[in-house]
């Protein structure tokens, strides 16, 4: 049987990720607030928020130590729906047909 | 033929060609079909984005402060699902049952938190004294005080409407989204719940059944994920008008 | 017996132990058992769905006739195709599916049986659902239910509210099924089934499941967003207050596209076995068709707007549409000639699977060409609506799905009944088949191109097209013999037709190396694959036959052989969906959403009943 989980994450290391992760998130409020960022609040966020995203994926779900299967089989769904996010998003900014 | 059988403890080294687990597999196929399921979703609500015809807008309602609380409290909750699951490989059941109930608590805490999100955004109201002294005095109006003023009679305006998901675009859409996602936490501290449960029952959760709890474990990771996601677009971004508007 | 935080009464409900007749059935998890329910099923639904044409075939004979009224007439086009897509052609793919994958890959069963079983009672369910909703009105705003057409206040019948919930049990249940065979065929293949060295069905097969898992989540939302507005007033397609009903289109379309390979891939996947068994010649390029089926999948995402070319998108979204769907007609091309390749100097066996299989090619050929035809998004604003759109339809799901099932169902029958049918009335179906299908669509072409719109229930005198309608109607009674004939070979066959032998057709994969009917087990011993058509190259080529090691687990013997045990649970669970439906749409009966509670609660009961009876129980 293979072992998938080889590495363990100790318990001080889950926590230190939690810290992080509420550090990111008091971050991101911050920025929220600093209103003369305009619209570059927008890519500052999303690369926090990926950051976010990235590390519970890795080191809670344990995907950055299981078989990459894993790993491809909830890429495909995230990238597909983010493809199709903007792909609509386009699909109602531009063109004569809006509505 | 014999159909000699083995008992469910014995699933975990049946053949398998990658060796990983089904059910394993099975949940993460799942959490990759429910990001469209969520992408759809969030897709509509940015298609609607700044498109609402009346207010309330979400400048009006949201409350980052609060928010931040609520996605805070989610964010430790996966920390502590995360503890209950070592804690279990490690043998140590009182440590495993500490740390479900605790995430079973923080997932109720935030569902506490949208419970009153949703019922103060509908019972939100705006109560302007003077619509003339309000404009000298601050100089500008939101939109939707703007909207309310230029839409009435009297200088005094009230509404008690609060922000329902018939009112407009934004409550539509933000409270399907939202409340999609508090449905899928509902369903995930039911879980814990059933899990932290049947830990009592002798042979039910042990190291070596760890992987039932790992499924859990792995759907509630998903649910904070999608949870981040919603924070950030929904609720940062909810300032801005967006283009196309 | 416990420490239970809390006291819980102690039930014992005891798992089905070797039950016969009908519980049998009921409590089956047995993949093939399984597949034979999905396929009398689908076919039965099939039926219906071509009696539903059959009528509107009849309205349309001749202008200005009088046989149902418009109304009747919206819902049977409507139920028409709501039926041939969800409750004939996926469940008749499902059947395959269900039947050959575990025995192709030389497994015992799929990864989840009890899953499996679910699939199907659910998938029942919400056939019966949409079915019975003829009662009292149905459906009626075409099987793409644009709003506003579906809105409360144009649509206030229950009938709009039976497709929405049949079609999210039918989600259910497809979901489940995919997810079944993506795990099964990663995690359940023999060993030494590389990946490149799967039948064609089945690697179709996975990509058609993947495709599956990642686009009914987007209508499964399309339509929650639906029920908001019909039940709760919500503004999703709500214009007045800033909807859109374009949003519909989108959602709608991003799953509908996909789920139009989601037909035909499978199909593919059967044609790509039978000719090279005829042809006595490996695939042409395996590797080729493998990737070109793939492509199709991944492309298939691009291309959703080619439905809404005449919405008023806008040239630059109008453009980019036609150019990923012409281009998606490439990897399809490159089938074509791949199996075109197969045939060539084969020694060809023209027998009933083969002459589907190739019949397949002639019609698909032809609504693959009316696609590219379709592609092009200035031709297809005359195109759009008009009658030229369901001859590209019917070639392709017809002439193409249909097709290829029904040489899968001619192939394969030997193996799942264990009876050979009568060739010569296997041919005479393909033939009715061909002209009735050449007979009754081709001239869909010319009224279409002529102006006739789609989705009307008639037509006035002068109009220049009661000639190929009135041709059009006489296809179908073509087509009604072909059916008959195949019923009654097939169904006398099944009874008292001569034994099949375990491979008749001198055949290439694994499932043509067991008894006819397989034993409930499958494989005595799972074997050890060393290539491709591993079954052909054991009978013909280098290898001798192996001595398969055993690849189950260490400490069975090889007549130690483990079974998953039969189940009330999917069952119940299905019950719980199916009640649960009912309950939604007849909410105010006797208290608000009474019956959707109780479904719900069964539902519930049925979970975790599932979950906490293993998957086999101790001795």
């Amino acid at each position: 049987m293979s072992k998938e989980e080889i590495h363990h994450p100790t318990a001080k290391q889950y926590f230190r990720i939690a810290m992080v992760l509420s550090v990111i998130t008091a971050i991101e409020v911050a920025i929220f607030y600093l209103e003369f960022l305009g619209y570059w609040m927008v890519p500052i966020l999303v690369v926090l928020s990926t950051g976010k995203f990235a590390l519970v994926a890795m080191y809670y779900m344990h995907l950055r130590y299981d078989h990459k299967l894993f790993t491809y089989l909830f890429v495909t769904g995230v990238v597909l729906a983010t493809v199709v996010i903007f792909a609509i998003i386009s699909l109602f900014s531009f063109g004569i047909g809006r509505w | 033929m014999s159909t000699d059988v083995h008992n469910n403890t014995h699933e975990d080294h049946d053949y398998t060609t990658t060796g990983l687990n089904h059910r394993k597999m099975l949940m993460w196929a799942f959490l990759g079909s429910d990001c469209m399921f969520f992408g759809a979703l969030i897709a509509t609500y940015l298609v609607y984005q700044g498109k609402s015809l009346v207010g309330p807008y979400p400048i009006d309602v949201f409350d980052i402060p609060v928010t931040s609380v609520s996605t805070f409290v989610l964010l430790m909750s996966s920390m502590s699902m995360v503890l209950a699951y070592a804690a279990l490989t490690q043998n140590k059941i009182n440590g495993f049952r500490i740390w479900m109930a605790s995430t079973a608590i923080m997932g109720a805490t935030f569902i506490g938190f949208q419970v009153y999100e949703f019922s103060s955004f509908s019972t939100f109201h705006v109560d302007i004294e003077s619509c003339a002294e309000q404009k000298v005095k601050y100089g500008k109006f939101d939109d939707y005080e703007a909207e309310l003023c230029s839409n009435a009679k009297d200088d005094h305006v009230e509404t008690h409407d609060g922000l329902k998901p018939q009112t407009n675009l934004f409550g539509t859409t933000f409270y399907t989204l939202t409340g999609f996602h508090g449905a899928h936490v509902t369903l995930g501290i039911v879980w814990i719940l059933s899990l932290l449960f049947l830990s009592y029952k002798k042979g039910m959760i042990t190291p070596e059944r760890h992987l039932d709890v790992d499924l859990a474990a792995l759907y509630w990771h998903f649910v904070d994920v999608v949870w981040i996601v919603i924070f950030t677009v929904i609720y940062l971004f909810g300032v801005f008008p967006f283009p196309g508007s | 017996m416990s420490s239970l935080p809390i006291p819980v009464p102690n039930i014992k409900i005891s798992r089905p132990v070797n039950p016969t007749g009908i519980w049998s059935w009921l409590t089956t998890v047995d993949h093939k058992r399984i597949g034979i329910m999905y396929g009398i099923t689908a076919f039965i639904l099939f039926l219906s769905g071509g009696i539903e044409a059959t009528i509107m075939r009849l309205q349309l004979a001749g202008p200005e006739l009088d046989i149902v009224s418009a109304a009747i007439y919206n819902q049977l086009f409507t139920m028409h195709g709501t039926t041939m897509i969800f409750l004939a052609i996926m469940p008749l793919s499902a059947a395959f599916f269900n039947y050959l994958i575990p025995l192709q890959i030389g497994a015992r069963d799929v990864a989840f049986p009890r899953l499996n079983a679910f699939s199907y009672w659910t998938f029942l369910g919400g056939a019966l659902m949409l079915k019975l909703s003829w009662i009292g009105g149905a459906t009626d705003a075409g099987w793409f239910g644009y709003a506003p057409l579906t809105s409360i206040d144009q649509n206030p019948g229950k009938g709009i509210d039976f497709w929405i919930l049949s079609l999210q049990i039918l989600g259910v249940a497809s979901l489940g099924s995919a997810f079944n065979f993506i795990v099964t065929i990663i995690n359940l293949r023999a060993p030494g089934m590389t990946w490149m060295r799967l039948p064609l069905f089945t690697w179709m097969s996975f990509i058609t499941a993947i495709l599956l898992v990642l686009a009914f989540p987007v209508i499964t939302v399309a339509l929650i967003e639906l029920t908001f507005d019909r039940y709760f007033a919500f503004n999703f397609f709500n214009v007045a207050n800033g909807g859109s009903v374009v949003l519909w289109q989108h959602l709608f379309w991003v799953f509908g596209h996909p789920e139009v390979y989601i037909l035909i891939l499978p199909a593919m996947g059967i044609v790509s076995e039978v000719l090279p068994v005829f042809s006595r010649k490996p695939l042409f390029g395996y590797a080729t068709v493998v990737l070109a089926g793939a492509i199709i999948a991944f492309m298939g995402w691009m291309v959703w707007s080619h439905h809404m070319f005449t919405v008023g998108l806008g040239p630059v979204a109008n453009t980019v549409f036609t150019i990923t769907t012409m281009l998606i007609a490439v990897p399809t091309g490159i089938k074509m000639f791949n199996w075109i390749g197969t045939i060539w100097g084969g020694s060809l066996k023209l027998n009933t699977p083969m002459l589907f299989s190739l019949g397949f090619i002639a019609m698909f050929l032809i609504g693959g060409l009316s696609g590219v035809m379709h592609a092009v998004s200035a031709h297809d604003a005359q195109q759009q609506d008009t009658y030229f759109v369901p001859a590209h339809i019917h070639y392709v799901l017809f002439g193409g799905a249909i097709m290829a099932i029904l040489s899968g169902i001619y192939f394969w029958f030997p193996k799942f009944s264990g009876k050979m049918y009568s060739e010569r009335e296997g041919k005479l179906h393909f033939w009715l088949m061909m002209i009735g299908q050449n007979v009754t669509f081709f001239p869909m072409h010319f009224v279409g191109l002529d102006g006739m719109p789609r989705r009307i229930y008639t037509y006035a005198e002068g109009m220049g097209w009661d000639l190929w309608n009135a041709v059009a109607t006489a296809g179908v009674f073509i087509l009604i013999a072909g059916f008959l004939v195949m019923i009654n070979n097939l169904g006398r066959h099944w009874r008292n037709g001569p034994t099949a032998t375990d491979d008749p057709w001198d055949a290439r994969t694994l499932e043509w190396s067991i008894s006819s009917p397989p034993p409930h087990y499958n494989f005595e011993e799972i074997p050890v694959v060393r290539s491709l058509d591993d079954w052909w190259e054991t009978k013909y080529g280098t290898h001798e036959k192996a001595v398969p090691v055993s690849g189950s687990s260490e400490d069975a013997h090889n007549s130690d052989i483990h079974m998953p045990q039969p189940s009330y649970w999917p069952a119940v669970t299905s019950l719980g969906l199916f009640v649960g439906g009912y309950g939604i749409v007849f909410n105010d009966l006797l208290f608000p959403y009474l019956f959707a509670g109780i479904g719900l609660l069964i539902t519930v009961i049925g979970v975790y009943a599932w979950s906490l009876e293993p998957v086999n129980d101790p001795e």
